[in-house]
């Protein structure tokens, strides 16, 4: 009966289970079972290592983890996309319930009340941190939300040419090429001098802080935009939103977002969660799940998901998007960070981030041979001209215990892109400052 | 007249922002350690946040309360068909928490990462194995961005030898909605197939569809309606022949565990839910994972990174992230949704070389008991065995007692246990699809299949009672059309 003699704990059934069921079925064997499965390529070898068990599981993949040279036990410089932040123990403690990681897509609504209105929580944030009427339940992460808005965007103005401003990170746009190309939506890199705007253009795609970190001046891309009557497209970072002017004030017709700075741990780039928010008029163009109130037989407020018909499960080669996730589990980990963080402890942790980076870049400023690019006012991370190869100086910080920031060579010469968030001690900030003061010029 | 039980009630659901108090706060923020820089002009900064205060123990309660209107694995039987909600090892969650994993930044350089990129590589190499293919790739982020990135490999295959004139794919008519929207995103015509009278393709309708205008064609398999195409070779060469790419949508791999490898089929690529097959906690509707998994002719065209490992000339090994030559590009900003790869990796490697075929023998014995047990209560459109799960249907139920698959559905609530997916496949009229996993035992089974004959049963004595149901819940049956009509889609001060 056993293929072998392994018993996993997670299988119940036994031998004698089995020999009952069988019985039951109708047939001698479990082969029976799959005689549809042509003979020839059935029951193939298997090359796989022997099982585990949970204790030498767990220590082969502590070994694995102690393999990495991890944040925390390194100070970490590092951004672009990803951000470390201080993550209240209550997220965890509370996207740990099994109630909430264990359930799936809310298809059943009288069972699934934890999960819609929380969703709706989620969107009710969102909304707001971007300024924008409505926001929709998830995407799976930033750079895929934002390659959403821009396929929407086409829908809603029935246009396929798209400007995306050249300061926009080059690994969104990367995802951009990859969700544009077969639809036939063609991508022109432009600069904010000459955005080369015509009666074809869907809409101006802008990120707020760029890629290098800096502020832009936005209303302008805005109403450029409109006025050849194409939609503005924002991507703005999550926390700045909570001490900058946000997209929605600055007349941004879809916004996206990763949600991961916002009580998500790195975790070497996913799961995040994509926030995506447009105003009113757009909702029934909207990719992704979506949930609204409504009312139950008996009158009592409850949540369900709604606008299905957008949906691949109903509208199939007709749908805004194939979509099916939320990451629902990962939008709740936000929800809590946003809700438990509040009015006023969203802008104080932005704004001590923006504290720490000033005092980072006033530090790396005076090293001699590094220079702070001078790109106007910058929120978390800024670009710093250095005298050797970034390469070269990241395999040095090592050995002083630092990661240094991103390589962006090829926008800055020899350029570095540096982050310090909340996070980063002072004495973290000065020990890379006197890092980078000892190494010099002499990597 | 509210009585105070229902305004009780009414409290434990009002939203956040209906709970904030001015000056409440459920988090502290460090300190600042750093000499005070100068915040920009006031013109540059926002104004107000209107964000909910509320004490750190009101927020635990308030979430505490609503987990607990949840249905879970973890409260009971899940037999959501083509969702796999096996039970999640919680092991898998405590090693995806370790912080080598959890904490490190995906742009590190590849020396300070090793332990990562093995991990990605050795995972890479275990799905290779399994489904008996050449190549991999984990950077699609669930099952749908893994079709994406599929069928973008066959129209760069194509494309690539001047191949310009094939924009058709075809798509069986028991096809998860995400395969035609997915043909479609990518810029393809898409083609339905009809499925045959045994719910295998229809391969008549399939020789007339094929042709050098077909990019390829998506199949699952087993099938939707829980079945194996007991023509699958003759469907991989008649696609084949005319050139198309074969593609294998690896929702159900779960009842081909150790079975069959899809590569020994012809298949050209497939993508994998390592959610549903190599278990982690669905989480409400997301994070998943959904590698592709190529054989050699979309080798160069995979979504960008790939894990690679070189030897070194010490004997050492070391591991890198690497672009295919031709690649479609990226999917995301990073490397995939690596968390979800580790405990997918974790639990493959509990299973190893002896456990991974005795997931599929279970599963397709747990499928096969309920239809055996459960035919002759419900319609059953196929009369074949199963794989891992049975699609039943409601279709007597309906003409003779007027009793619906949704009625059905909503009365299993009453009984403790989570619906079946319902009304899909499409071609099933009341469908009620059943998918038990591997991880539920026999008596569990039991219990679940005696509800159903009761149910069967309280159809036709007291159709009312399902009508109604489910009937001790937190909310009965929703007004969704009133959701729809007009979209209430967040907290509004007005209110």
């Amino acid at each position: 009966m056993s293929d072998n003699d392994f018993t996993s704990p997670y299988t119940p059934n036994t031998d004698a289970d089995r020999r009952q069921m069988l019985d039951a079925i109708g047939v001698d064997s479990v082969d029976e079972l799959f005689a549809d499965i042509p003979a020839q390529h059935r029951n193939p070898a298997l090359d796989l290592p022997p099982p585990l068990s949970e204790f030498d599981l767990k220590r082969y993949f502590a070994e694995l983890a102690s393999m990495n040279k991890t944040p925390g036990d390194y100070a970490c410089f590092l951004g672009a996309g990803s951000y470390r932040h201080h993550i209240p123990a209550i997220v965890r403690q509370l996207t740990g319930r099994s109630e909430f990681m264990t359930a799936y897509t809310p298809y059943q609504p009288e069972i699934s009340q934890g999960t819609l209105q929380t969703e709706f929580e989620f969107q009710t944030l969102c909304a707001e941190l971007t300024g924008m009427d409505v926001a929709n339940a998830g995407m799976y992460d930033g750079s895929t939300s934002l390659a959403e808005a821009v396929l929407m965007a086409s829908r809603v103005t029935r246009r396929n040419r798209v400007a995306v401003l050249d300061s926009v990170s080059p690994a969104y746009i990367s995802v951009l090429r990859t969700y544009t190309e077969a639809p036939g939506i063609v991508i022109n890199i432009v600069s904010p001098d000459d955005l080369a705007l015509t009666e074809e253009t869907a809409c101006v795609v802008a990120q707020q802080p760029n890629f290098l970190g800096y502020i832009q001046d936005m209303q302008s891309l805005s109403d450029s935009a409109h006025e050849v009557g194409a939609l503005f497209v924002v991507y703005a970072d999550a926390l700045s939103m909570a001490m900058f002017t946000p997209p929605g004030d600055y007349g941004a017709d879809i916004v996206a977002s990763e949600g991961q700075a916002l009580g998500v741990p790195p975790t070497f780039g996913g799961p995040y969660v994509g926030v995506f928010a447009c105003k009113q008029s757009h909702i029934r163009q909207m990719p992704g799940r979506i949930v609204g109130r409504t009312v139950d037989t008996q009158g009592r407020t409850a949540y369900v998901l709604t606008l299905q018909t957008r949906e691949q499960h109903i509208r199939r080669e007709r749908a805004t998007s194939n979509i099916c996730t939320s990451v629902a589990l990962i939008a709740l980990m936000t929800t809590v960070y946003m809700a438990a963080n509040g009015r006023h402890g969203m802008r104080r942790t932005a704004e001590l981030t923006y504290q720490k980076a000033h005092y980072l870049a006033s530090l790396i400023d005076d090293v001699p041979g590094y220079s702070v690019v001078n790109g106007g006012v910058f929120f978390q991370e800024f670009a710093v001209e250095c005298p050797v190869p970034p390469a070269v100086l990241n395999e040095r910080l090592l050995d002083y215990r630092i990661i240094g920031g991103l390589d962006v060579s090829e926008q800055v010469p020899n350029g570095m892109l540096v982050c310090a968030t909340e996070v980063n001690t002072r004495e973290e900030i000065e020990a890379f400052a006197a890092a980078l003061t000892e190494i010099g010029a002499s990597a | 007249m509210t009585t105070l039980l229902e305004r009780m009630a009414q409290d434990r659901r009002r939203l956040l922002m209906d709970r904030s108090v001015p000056g409440r706060v459920g988090a502290t923020a460090p300190q600042s350690d750093v000499p005070h820089q100068p915040l920009p002009d006031q013109g540059m900064l926002r104004e107000t946040l209107d964000f909910p205060e509320v004490s750190e123990n009101e927020l635990v309660r308030y979430l505490s309360q609503l987990s607990q209107l949840n249905f879970s694995i973890d409260h009971n039987f899940y037999p959501l068909g083509s969702c796999t909600m096996k039970y999640n090892p919680k092991i898998d969650d405590e090693i995806a928490s370790m912080p080598g994993f959890s904490e490190i930044h995906p742009l590190q350089p590849d020396a300070t990462v090793q332990g990562a990129l093995r991990l990605m590589w050795e995972l890479q190499q275990r799905l290779i194995e399994i489904t008996g293919m050449k190549g991999c790739s984990l950077a699609p982020m669930a099952g749908a961005d893994g079709e994406f990135a599929g069928v973008l490999m066959a129209r760069a295959y194509h494309l690539d030898r001047g191949d310009t004139k094939r924009d058709k794919i075809l798509i069986p008519d028991s096809a998860h909605g995400t395969n035609p929207a997915t043909a479609s995103m990518c810029g393809f015509e898409v083609v339905t197939l009809p499925s045959d009278a045994d719910g295998n393709t229809d391969l008549e309708a399939l020789r007339f569809s094929v042709g050098d205008d077909l990019a390829g064609l998506m199949i699952t398999l087993p099938s939707t309606l829980g079945l194996f195409d007991s023509n699958i070779l003759e469907v991989v060469r008649i696609v084949r022949d005319t050139g198309g790419i074969v593609y294998g949508d690896g929702a159900n791999l779960n009842a081909l565990l150790g079975r069959v490898k899809l590569g020994d089929l012809g298949f050209d690529v497939m993508h994998s839910n390592l959610h549903k097959t190599f278990t982690q906690p669905h989480g409400g509707g997301g994070p998943g994972a959904g590698p592709v998994i190529v054989g050699e002719r979309l080798l160069p065209y995979m979504p960008t990174p790939v894990a690679t490992r070189t030897e070194n000339d010490d004997g050492g090994e070391s591991f890198a992230l690497d672009a295919p030559p031709k690649t479609i590009g990226r999917m995301g900003a990073f490397h995939g949704n690596f968390g979800a790869l580790v405990r997918a990796y974790a639990y493959m490697s509990t299973l190893g070389r002896d456990g991974i075929a005795n997931i599929s023998r279970d599963a397709v014995i747990n499928a096969n008991y309920i239809l055996s047990r459960l035919k002759g209560y419900y319609d059953l459109p196929y009369d074949r065995s199963c794989m891992h799960e049975v699609v039943f249907s409601a279709r007597s139920l309906r003409r003779e007692q007027g009793v619906s698959a949704l009625d059905v559905a909503k009365r299993l609530i009453d009984y403790g246990i989570h619906p079946p997916t319902m009304y899909f496949p499409l071609i099933v009229e009341e469908a009620l699809m059943i998918e038990p996993t591997e991880t539920e035992s026999k008596e569990t089974l039991d219990g679940f299949i005696e509800v159903m004959q009761a149910i069967a049963q309280e159809a036709s004595d007291d159709p009312d009672l399902l009508h109604d149901a489910p009937h001790d819940t937190p909310n009965t049956r929703l007004d969704e059309a009133l959701a729809a009509r007009r979209p209430y889609l967040r907290w509004r001060r007005e209110e």
